[in-house]
């Protein structure tokens, strides 16, 4: 009789590798050398109070599909430095101007990442973004955040 | 406005459905082995007869409208041609695909002279009638699949063939059979057509990595091809327009199915119950014109969750009971069929789904005329 265990290893067994022509992402995806947000531009933004336009600047150069970690992890936290100063009050009229620029999606994906890597008082603050940005963009926009296989 | 029916008083689910030519029979699958045929009597279906051929579950079901034929394909990686005896049962003729894994969905082309399979062996089977031995023979079309192929759909040419696929791409192919047919005339597709000849590629989204292709659909002409993602985005492109496409992202869930019901609206159906009519505007933007559930919404989306929980607190309660959608289908909806008119000038569809439920949408009538209005 078969021995009943709770063990679940086989589970991770990488049964792709006995299968000679796997899926494989393209390699122009993989190459695409993206260098992420400029740090300086978007602090003196900041600093002039233009944070809206810091927002935008920030979510169009992410590093979406750069295979780099450590670009990644910078850009997320340029990005959460840049919404987290933007205050509750300007939200409405920054969901605005990525709309119409189309980065209600990457914006999406920054707030979950975020709440990946909690700081004091950030996850209030991003569930406020998420409201708002689920307001604009419906349960399509999650979609998207889950569906996409290039992640913030 | 709607009809709703379900079938043998179960509700299991509904794999897929299809009519005959004048709707008063219809196959459908309860999410097993076996297909099933009803015939209208009235306002009931009468069980007529059950096709249970196949070993595994079925994944796909079509009805040739003129030579009254039923071909179906199933995760036992069979496809079986139906035809009626002359006592009405259905007799089965067992095709050889040669695939390794699962066929995934199943079309006759327009002509009905041969058909083609989908299947998760990363291949199309095109599989025609050879008179001189008898027999279904396949041909396949390999390259550059990469991954299962979800959906097909034929050009009315009778020749081209789009595929979506889990690899996030959209082809269109050439399937033509040189040995039961004529040299095919020029498309804006292309002119060149040998079996398996790639006429285009679409990726799903150029600036995005993501969404399974979920279904295709040609438009009544030919030369537009609709597709949906598991991003929840509806696309259309246009080969007489250098194959440029249209993008619309929704704000539903995604999307798995899809019907051309004009030269410029599309039906969509999925995860979110609902039937939506998309309509192309200039060519340039997809607009959300209608919503054939007109089940009124008992309070908005974000407020409702809220209340749920205020009322297991205020009430003690333990279990939420109110689990009716506030749409006709209870459940996601995977099939979408045309009931009435054609591509050009859908009139009525027939949706099911996983709450197995068949349900009969009116496509509005005035809705039809305000889109004739829209120029393309």
């Amino acid at each position: 009789m078969a021995k009943n265990t709770s063990s679940s290893a086989f589970r991770k067994i990488d049964v792709d590798q006995y299968n000679e022509d796997n899926f494989k992402e393209d390699e122009a995806d993989a190459i695409s050398a993206t260098v992420g947000p400029d740090e300086n531009e978007i602090t003196t933004l900041l600093t002039q109070g233009k944070s809206v336009e810091a927002l935008v600047n920030v979510l169009q150069n992410a590093p979406l599909r750069c295979k780099n970690q450590h670009v990644k992890d910078n850009a997320l936290n340029t990005t959460l430095r840049v919404l987290l100063s933007i205050k509750s009050s300007q939200m409405d009229q920054a969901v605005e101007a990525l709309e119409q620029n189309d980065l209600l999606d990457v914006l999406m994906k920054y707030i979950y990442r975020g709440f990946e890597i909690p700081s004091e008082g950030s996850s209030g603050h991003l569930l406020q973004w998420h409201e708002k940005a689920f307001a604009k963009g419906g349960v399509g926009c999650i979609v998207r955040v889950l569906s996409d296989t290039n992640r913030a | 406005m709607s009809e709703r029916y379900t079938f043998g008083g179960s509700l299991a689910s509904i794999t897929c459905h299809a009519w005959n030519k004048d709707r008063s029979q219809i196959a459908l699958s309860p999410n097993n082995n076996e297909i099933h045929i009803y015939s209208r009597e009235r306002n009931d279906w009468k069980l007529s007869d059950v096709l249970n051929q196949h070993d595994l579950r079925v994944m796909g079901i079509d009805w040739a409208k003129n030579t009254n034929r039923i071909v179906s394909c199933a995760a036992d990686r069979n496809a079986y041609v139906w035809s009626q005896a002359d006592d009405g049962k259905w007799k089965p003729t067992l095709v050889l695909l040669r695939i390794n894994r699962a066929a995934t969905c199943v079309k006759w082309s327009p002509a009905e002279n041969k058909f083609a399979v989908g299947s998760g062996a990363r291949l199309i089977s095109v599989c025609y009638f050879e008179s001189e031995n008898d027999w279904w023979v396949s041909k396949h079309i390999k390259k550059p699949i990469r991954s299962t192929v979800t959906s097909l759909d034929w050009h009315p040419n009778n020749v081209l063939l789009v595929a979506g696929s889990t690899d996030y791409k959209v082809r269109v192919f050439s399937a033509y059979i040189k040995d039961i047919e004529d040299q095919p005339s020029p498309t804006p597709w292309g002119n060149r057509m040998p079996l398996g000849n790639l006429m285009a590629e679409f990726k799903n989204s150029t600036n995005s990595g993501g969404g399974w292709i979920n279904d295709v659909n040609f438009s009544a002409d030919g030369n537009k091809i609709c597709w949906i993602g598991h991003d929840s985005c509806i696309n259309v492109a246009d080969a007489t327009n250098g194959n440029a496409f249209v993008r619309c992202k929704t704000q539903y869930l995604p999307f798995l199915s899809c019907v051309w019901i004009s030269p410029v609206s599309i039906v969509v159906a999925g995860h979110s119950c609902v039937p939506l009519v998309y309509t192309l505007v200039d060519n340039l933007k997809l607009v959300l014109t209608a919503k054939l559930d007109k089940s009124q919404k008992k309070e908005s989306s974000g407020i409702s969750a809220m209340r749920i929980f205020q009322s297991l607190d205020r009430n003690l309660r333990t279990e939420n009971s109110d689990t009716n959608v506030d749409s006709i289908h209870q459940n996601a909806i995977t099939c979408i069929r045309l009931y009435a008119g054609e591509k050009e000038n859908g009139k009525k569809i027939s949706t099911s789904g996983v709450d197995g439920q068949l349900v009969i949408w009116d496509i509005d009538n005035g809705l039809n005329n305000s889109m004739n209005n829209l120029k393309i």
